[in-house]
């Protein structure tokens, strides 16, 4: 049931949202996340930003995402859309959408969704800053806010 | 054969985003692959080695050492991932 893409150009977040509920009415929720492209990271101004990830995988990582949020919760549909670059401060590089009867499942499933895209889609960032280029490195915190929801279990 | 594929810093450093190498015989699995890939030069051997962070692929699932491997396989190494 979930529609995921990748794409080169922006998304149109309402757009999105009307894919999800035009013609239905059992939508009573949709919850939304947009991830943007920040000036600063690590302590280094970021002037440019570009994507690199593997076709293929990406979808099939994202689908079989969506699908484990399916299972975890109730929800009426999910779409998940992700850019490749290049960026510049201020774009948008990521949407996650959500549609449920009810605002607990979908606000938790849309949660889930972006932390487990984060430490299992394959995508990796490359930032130009004024020092130069530089791989973006993963972070603990995005294993650790995917394992919070694997009930202890681990990552 | 199988297809070996590198992505993002990893292919960088290696200079290679792409190659097909032969299985060793036996029950082959990406391990063994990883082991061949150490044996080589000091640019591949510090890439695997022991410590460093790296991820596997097998035919675009996750996957690790004890991943058995067959003929026409896709396996691909990426650093852990950044997106989103």
């Amino acid at each position: 049931m979930a529609h995921v893409r990748v794409q080169e150009g922006p998304f149109d977040p309402g757009r999105e949202i009307a894919a999800l509920t035009e013609g239905r009415r059992d939508v009573g929720a949709v919850a939304t996340f947009v991830g943007m492209v920040r000036d600063l990271n690590e302590g280094a101004r970021v002037t440019r930003m570009s994507l690199e990830h593997y076709p293929g995988m990406t979808e099939l990582a994202l689908e079989d995402i969506c699908a484990e949020a399916a299972r975890r919760w109730d929800l009426l549909d999910m779409r998940v859309v992700h850019r490749v670059g290049p960026f510049e401060p201020g774009d948008a590089i990521v949407l996650v959408a959500v549609s449920s009867a009810h605002r607990g499942e979908a606000f938790a499933a849309c949660e889930f969704i972006m932390d487990y895209l984060k430490t299992r889609a394959p995508f990796w960032k490359k930032e130009l800053t004024p020092e130069g280029e530089r791989w973006v490195e993963a972070r603990a915190s995005d294993d650790e806010a995917a394992s919070r929801w694997s009930g202890g279990k681990g990552g | 054969m199988v297809t070996l594929l590198y992505f993002a810093s990893l292919r960088e450093r290696l200079d290679c985003a792409r190659e097909d190498v032969a299985l060793p015989p036996g029950t082959p699995t990406v391990g063994v692959v990883v082991d061949a890939l150490r044996a080589r030069d000091g640019r591949w051997s510090e890439a695997f080695a022991p410590g460093r962070a790296w991820r596997v692929a097998v035919n675009q699932r996750m996957a690790d050492l004890a991943t058995p491997l067959k003929p026409g396989d896709e396996v691909a190494f990426f650093p852990p991932v950044t997106g989103g």
